[in-house]
């Protein structure tokens, strides 16, 4: 019986030490931020003594001293998955600690968001963040479980503007000419887009209130599908991101584009506003800290973050891939965020009258 | 692609590939086995690792890895009832059953096999059908995504074992749950009680946890308390040959369920959870043995793991030719390529067609790979259930936790899964069978889409009815429900005719 008792417990525990392992891989590795959380006797890695940094005899210079969760509140394989993955040597390099990324999908980011600002912030917990879905989310529902302004913006380090585009064959090739067939024949006009109450369902509100034009937003679960339901002729246009648009330029005509100015990887799209409808449209991504967060520390990530964005190699790739690298530290984001908050409270109301 | 022969041929006998290959496909098959662990979120944790490689290293890697895990989900699936990764879900309505005879090698070697021949059919459509396949599915629109759940919802008949009834209320309950979370079309928030880990919905892993394996885990105890003995697994020779001579007489069970398999990888957005439970349910039609499926019958093993691994080939179709991932895992696929600095799109074949072909092929060949160790396997991992049930049903308790909280890091999800489990128990004595609740979950989210979306778009054209009833695929759709609806009623009149005629003649 006793053997048995041995050869049992014996099993057991491998099993269980084999599950642990497994699982600790499975999600990202978690039981790194219940080290952090469960405070300083948590397991030290040798990268310590790198982490202090240049002038690391200070304690509040030491950060980082433990592993660094980097959430991204969507599935893996996502543009803001592959924009973490290209960031996470440099950023493990760059702050001498391991970055361990994890993925919690679900209602469009927010229950990562809602995740981000739960968490302790002591700097080993930051998140992707999207906009305008951080802005458009507590806007729009009730139920969701953070604020805009709990978040704390790190930086924003890459954008994708959003496009307006047409089949190749069907004949339009300036905004104009659509708009006008929007026009002839009001509320005929489909869009595919990504969403509702997110950046393509913003967009399309804008261009009908500049235009003057009623026209019939489509929504889809994200951008592939709208793709797809666009490329198989169900709608008339499609609001696309530029990566997208980028992918798929031979088979579109895109008639303009939401960024600011020229976008350099589309040359020859105008923008709306070159067209003389002034607004902008795009996805800006960023890296965000829970409330509270030491000023230093986010000194010290955002300054990372810049670092590797600022890259002229990483600048290359993302204009390869069709993003526009942006260079916003914590200031300049908590500005552009807040502008954003009231250019969207603006369209909601109108949405509602 | 002949001139592309040479790159492919000195890509592939490199030991190097062959060993990441071979290492993909064992590390998915055990990440796929395990439940919880899906093939998507193997493919997430190697991501990181293929940076660092060439890009044809890190795409052979990926693909045997994705094959592995689809495979790998078979072996939870026959040993504990418990689908691990959502493609098996079909597989576990006779794997399991075999198993409780003490067969498990039975089932694991047809899934095995049958994977292994579903995985190579889907490996030449995506290299000989790809551009043309691609265009067609484009040809889905929301009316047909709407109809095609309607065609997957009319497989209830067959998975309701007893009772229609029992098995419409499983139904309709499974369409109530996937209505909880943000509204897919216009954004409202539904059953979300205040709460904001709501908001993201039942993950399908955690409800197919709670719904097949904890009433198992729970029965498990109980018999042991009884009486204890369950089934002993002793391997036995010549379980190869044997499944083998009888599957090699079945070619059409298995190209039809191969052809489903391409099929439903080729449409965006229906996984191979819908490509195993269609195949499953056109077996049982098919079948003039009817009664014997749900019962240990292989065929439905081989129609459910032929058609999930056939339809891997497929969802890399819309991905290679279109950019447009077909699957979660393709999307992942996507997300490497992206990493290695190619944009998967309609120039992908042309700009880089050495890697791309070499892939191809490596898939191939990655599916031989599977079938070997998957063979090999299953003479050793039928085993597990030989462990007396004080050991099995703690550790298969333990592992249904890790992995409804792996698959999004939340222990909300464990909660919904011990709560969910827990009514499944009960349900299952009152006779309900879970596949109706598991389908409507599937269905219901790609269903209620589709009817928006249609509407939406109807509305704008200025005809609703037309946007259904008026496109050709929407048509066959149309009458593939119709067909499914009405031949249970028609067969089961002819078969009680015959009752009757054999009765009157004993008479």
């Amino acid at each position: 019986m006793s053997r048995k008792h041995v050869k049992f417990s014996l099993m057991v525990g491998i099993a269980l030490m084999f599950l642990f392992v497994l699982s600790a891989c499975g999600s990202g590795q978690p039981a790194n931020t219940n080290e952090t959380e469960s405070g300083d006797d948590a397991a030290v890695s040798e990268g310590d003594t790198e982490a202090a940094g240049p002038n690391g005899d200070d304690s509040e210079n030491t950060y980082p001293t433990d592993p660094i969760t980097y959430q991204i509140p969507f599935n893996p394989g996502g543009q803001s998955d592959v924009e973490a993955r290209r960031q996470q040597p440099y950023l493990e390099q760059m702050l001498g600690q391991k970055v361990v990324i994890q993925y919690k999908p679900g209602g469009g980011g927010a229950v990562g968001w809602t995740e981000l600002v739960n968490q302790k912030p002591d700097g080993y917990f930051i998140s992707g963040i999207n906009i305008p879905h951080i802005i458009l989310q507590p806007l729009s529902k009730e139920d969701i479980g953070y604020q805009t302004e709990q978040i704390e913006p790190i930086v924003i380090m890459q954008a994708t503007p959003i496009g307006l585009a047409v089949p190749k064959d069907s004949g339009i090739t300036s905004l104009d000419q659509f708009i006008q067939q929007a026009k002839d024949n009001p509320g005929s006009v489909t869009v595919a887009g990504s969403g509702t109450y997110t950046g393509h369902h913003m967009a399309h509100l804008m261009l009908e209130k500049l235009a003057d034009i009623k026209m019939q937003y489509v929504p889809f679960t994200g951008a592939a599908p709208a793709v797809q339901a666009f490329l198989g002729g169900n709608t008339t246009a499609m609001w696309g991101n530029s990566s997208d648009l980028v992918k798929y330029k031979d088979r579109i005509n895109i008639l303009a584009i939401g960024s600011e100015k020229t976008f350099k990887p589309l040359p020859d799209v105008p923008t709306f506003k070159e067209l003389g409808y002034d607004m902008t449209a795009g996805i800006d991504r960023g890296v965000g800290a829970p409330p509270g967060t030491d000023p230093e520390i986010i000194k010290v990530l955002e300054k990372a973050f810049l670092d590797i964005v600022k890259k002229p190699e990483i600048q290359e790739e993302m204009y390869e891939q069709g993003f526009e690298p942006k260079t916003m530290g914590a200031e300049a984001s908590r500005e552009y965020i807040q502008s954003k908050v009231a250019d969207y409270q603006d369209i909601l109301e109108n949405l509602e009258e | 692609m002949l001139e592309t022969l040479p790159v492919i041929l000195d890509a592939l006998a490199n030991p190097v590939h062959i060993l990441f290959m071979v290492l993909g496909v064992m590390g998915g098959i055990v990440v796929g086995a395990l439940p919880g662990l899906t093939a998507t979120m193997a493919l997430a944790l190697l991501l990181p690792f293929t940076f660092s490689m060439n890009a044809e290293s890190a795409l052979i890697t990926l693909g045997g890895l994705y094959i592995g895990g689809i495979y790998g989900g078979c072996i939870s699936a026959i040993l504990i009832n418990t689908p691990g990764t959502p493609s098996s879900i079909a597989t576990t309505f006779d794997g399991y059953p075999l198993t409780r005879q003490g067969k498990p090698d039975q089932a694991l070697v047809t899934a095995a096999i049958s994977s292994g021949i579903g995985g190579l059919l889907g490996g030449f459509a995506l290299l000989y059908l790809t551009p043309l396949l691609a265009e067609w599915a484009l040809r889905f629109g929301p009316p047909e995504y709407f109809w095609i759940s309607m065609l997957g919802l009319t497989m209830i008949a067959s998975l309701s074992a007893g009772s229609m009834l029992k098995g419409l209320i499983g139904g309709a309950f499974g369409l109530l749950l996937s209505t909880i979370g943000i509204a897919p079309i216009g954004g409202e928030t539904r059953y979300t009680f205040g709460s904001s880990a709501m908001l993201a919905g039942l993950e399908l892993i955690v409800v197919l946890i709670a719904f097949f394996c904890i009433p198992e885990v729970i029965s498990m105890v109980e018999k042991q308390v009884e009486a204890g003995g369950a089934a002993h697994f002793k391997p036995q020779k010549g379980v190869i040959r044997f499944i083998f001579n009888r599957l090699i007489r079945k070619p059409v069970l298995l190209a039809r369920s191969a052809i489903i398999g391409i099929i439903t990888g080729i449409i965006p957005g229906a996984g191979g959870n819908v490509a195993s439970l269609l195949s499953y349910d056109s077996a049982v039609r098919f079948s003039r043995n009817r009664s014997s499926f749900g019962k240990g019958n292989i065929d439905g093993v081989a129609a459910s793991e032929c058609a999930n691994n056939a339809e891997v080939g497929g969802s890399l179709v819309p991905l290679l030719s279109l950019g447009i991932p077909g699957a979660p895992p393709a999307a992942v696929i996507l997300g490497a390529l992206m990493m290695q600095g190619i944009q998967p799109g309609p120039d992908l074949f042309t700009g880089h067609s050495d890697l791309v072909y070499t892939f191809l092929w490596a898939f191939i060949v990655a599916n031989v790979v599977m079938l070997i160790l998957g063979l090999v396997g299953s003479r050793f991992v039928g085993r597990i259930i030989n462990l007396p049930p004080y050991i099995l049903a703690p550790a298969i308790a333990f592992l249904t936790v890790i992995g409804s909280y792996a698959i999004r890091n939340s222990l909300f999800d464990v909660a919904v899964m011990i709560g969910l489990g827990i009514l499944a128990y009960f349900t299952k004595k009152f006779g309900f069978s879970p596949g109706p609740v598991v389908l409507g979950l599937i269905l219901g989210p790609i269903a209620e889409k589709g009817l928006a979306q249609s509407i939406l778009l109807g509305q704008a054209q200025g005809n609703i009815w037309m946007m259904f009833f008026s496109r050709p695929v929407s048509l066959v759709l149309i009458a593939l429900c119709l067909l499914s609806l009405f031949t249970p009623l028609v067969s089961a009149r002819f078969q009680r005719k015959i009752r009757q005629d054999s009765d009157s003649v004993d008479k």
